[in-house]
């Protein structure tokens, strides 16, 4: 029985969450630049480099690259080998709580939905778990803006839409959301599974590394045709026109009932920010875990 | 070349701009977002008077994250707008002149800022590292129960923004 320690929990997802805010993964700045270099229209290459300028003023003044820190998603991935003798849920909120209340973060999430009222320390993260092989503890966590959020959108096509009517539904919300997104976006798709599971796909896609190529060849061909079309429509940086709408399109699939076909599109703004660690369970005997 | 502005904003600053011309604004405005619109209205529909004299005054759609030791106000980027078009017309009919945010409005709203001649600039979202640098003055001034959401009144200087509708109702959004 291999355990991690409550504290090793609370410590990781704190950092993580505090380098994250001000600090982007070098292949959205290299994704960045590409554009910018490539960018004809001069108002959008601006705001290029205007986010680019944002990024080193956040790392040396430390101070989060925007002020939505965002509401926290985090992928759990718990390998079997894992024993927990405490609540790791918990353990993960402890975290958030002191990233945002110690690390100067804004706290923008309320108890209900309809009461506004302020839970104070941005919790509860939003958390999803999955089991793999080993001993190993991943955890993927994401303070994500509301502003992206609120444009993504999901919608149960009928199958005889088919690869036209994704493609068609993805390029509508990227249209419709137009500036109000924050692109240059990531653009997370989720296809097939039922209602939340295409949800679950899309959010997991635009967490996916920016170079990783998906094995299915249907999802390949689809993420490259859609990375062209979206960045034809001219919603461009801010909404304001360009060539540069999105960085990288996601798709993930899974199979779905004969009567369906779902589709989720999670929009992740130019603000892309993520963090994930590797934890490896060690055996502790009557330790105190605490 | 940006057009510098300096608030409060007056009927002849107004009419000199055009969508799309890049502005820099410096002098005094105050930070609002949904639940301080929706405060600000039930003032209004209340009869009670407003925190602050919002009369040629500019509104800036932020709730900044909190400033550290030392800092003057943390991360300050705009947030989308269409969320206060509920509201804006009531805060445009007690004088207020300019707004900042990001994003487009309703269509209607285009009329709104015809009708008061007013003006909307679009500052750019998710550079609040950058945009914090502006900002020279911070000071909370009402409803501190709304956290980040409080009204602050932020001397900035040299801020810079985009006219997204002018005092004729055009947008950037709908050339
Ligand atoms: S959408 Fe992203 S970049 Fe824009 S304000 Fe929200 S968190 Fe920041």
């Amino acid at each position: 029985m291999k355990k991690i320690e409550r504290k090793t929990i609370i410590e990781n997802v704190k950092s993580m969450l505090m380098d994250s805010v001000k600090t982007l993964h070098q292949e959205v700045i290299d994704a960045f630049v590409t554009s910018r270099e490539k960018e004809r229209n001069p108002l959008a290459k601006n705001i290029l480099d205007k986010i680019l300028e944002n990024h080193e003023i956040a790392n040396s003044k430390d101070i989060p690259l925007c002020q939505d820190t965002g509401l926290v998603v985090c992928f759990v991935e718990i390998g079997r080998e894992l024993y927990f003798d405490y609540d790791l849920d918990e353990a993960i909120n402890v975290g958030v709580s002191q990233a945002y209340t110690q690390g100067y973060l804004r706290k923008s999430v309320v108890k209900h939905p309809l009461n506004r009222i302020n839970t104070l320390d941005n919790t509860p993260a939003v958390i999803h778990h999955e089991f793999i092989p080993g001993d190993k503890l991943i955890i993927h966590i994401a303070p994500k803006g509301g502003g992206s959020e609120n444009m993504s959108t999901l919608k149960m096509l009928s199958p005889s839409e088919g690869r036209e009517g994704i493609i068609k539904f993805v390029l509508d919300t990227v249209t419709s959301g137009g500036g109000r997104p924050c692109p240059p976006l990531i653009v997370g798709v989720g296809i097939g599974g039922n209602f939340e599971k295409c949800a679950w796909l899309a959010k997991k896609a635009i967490l996916r590394p920016l170079n990783d190529l998906t094995e299915n060849p249907i999802d390949r061909d689809l993420e490259i045709e859609l990375m062209e079309r979206i960045n034809k429509l001219d919603v461009g940086p801010m909404g304001l026109g360009g060539d540069t709408t999105c960085i990288a399109v996601k798709v993930n699939s899974f199979p779905c009932h004969i009567a369906s076909l779902p589709v989720a599109v999670n929009l992740q703004c130019h603000s892309a920010r993520k963090n994930e660690v590797i934890l490896v369970g060690k055996e502790i005997d009557n330790a105190d875990n605490r | 070349m940006e057009k510098k502005l300096t608030t409060p904003i007056t009927d002849s600053q107004i009419r000199t701009l055009q969508i799309g011309d890049e502005v820099l604004i410096t002098g005094y405005i105050y930070t609002a977002r949904d639940a301080a619109h929706k405060k600000l209205v039930e003032a209004i529909e209340n009869n009670e008077e407003l925190p602050f004299d919002i009369k040629d005054q500019v509104i800036y759609y932020v709730g900044p994250t909190p400033a550290k030791p030392g800092q003057i106000i943390g991360s300050c980027g705009p947030t989308s707008s269409y969320r206060m078009d509920k509201y804006s017309p009531y805060l445009m009919e007690k004088g207020l002149k300019v707004m900042i945010g990001k994003g487009d409005r309703t269509i209607e709203f285009n009329d709104v800022v015809k009708h008061y001649s007013g003006l909307y600039l679009l500052a750019i979202g998710g550079i609040g590292a950058k945009l914090s640098e502006c900002v020279v003055e911070n000071e909370l001034i009402a409803y501190p129960e709304l956290q980040s959401e409080a009204i602050r009144k932020l001397k900035v200087i040299d801020f810079p923004a985009i006219v997204a509708i002018d005092y004729q109702g055009n947008s950037i959004f709908n050339k």
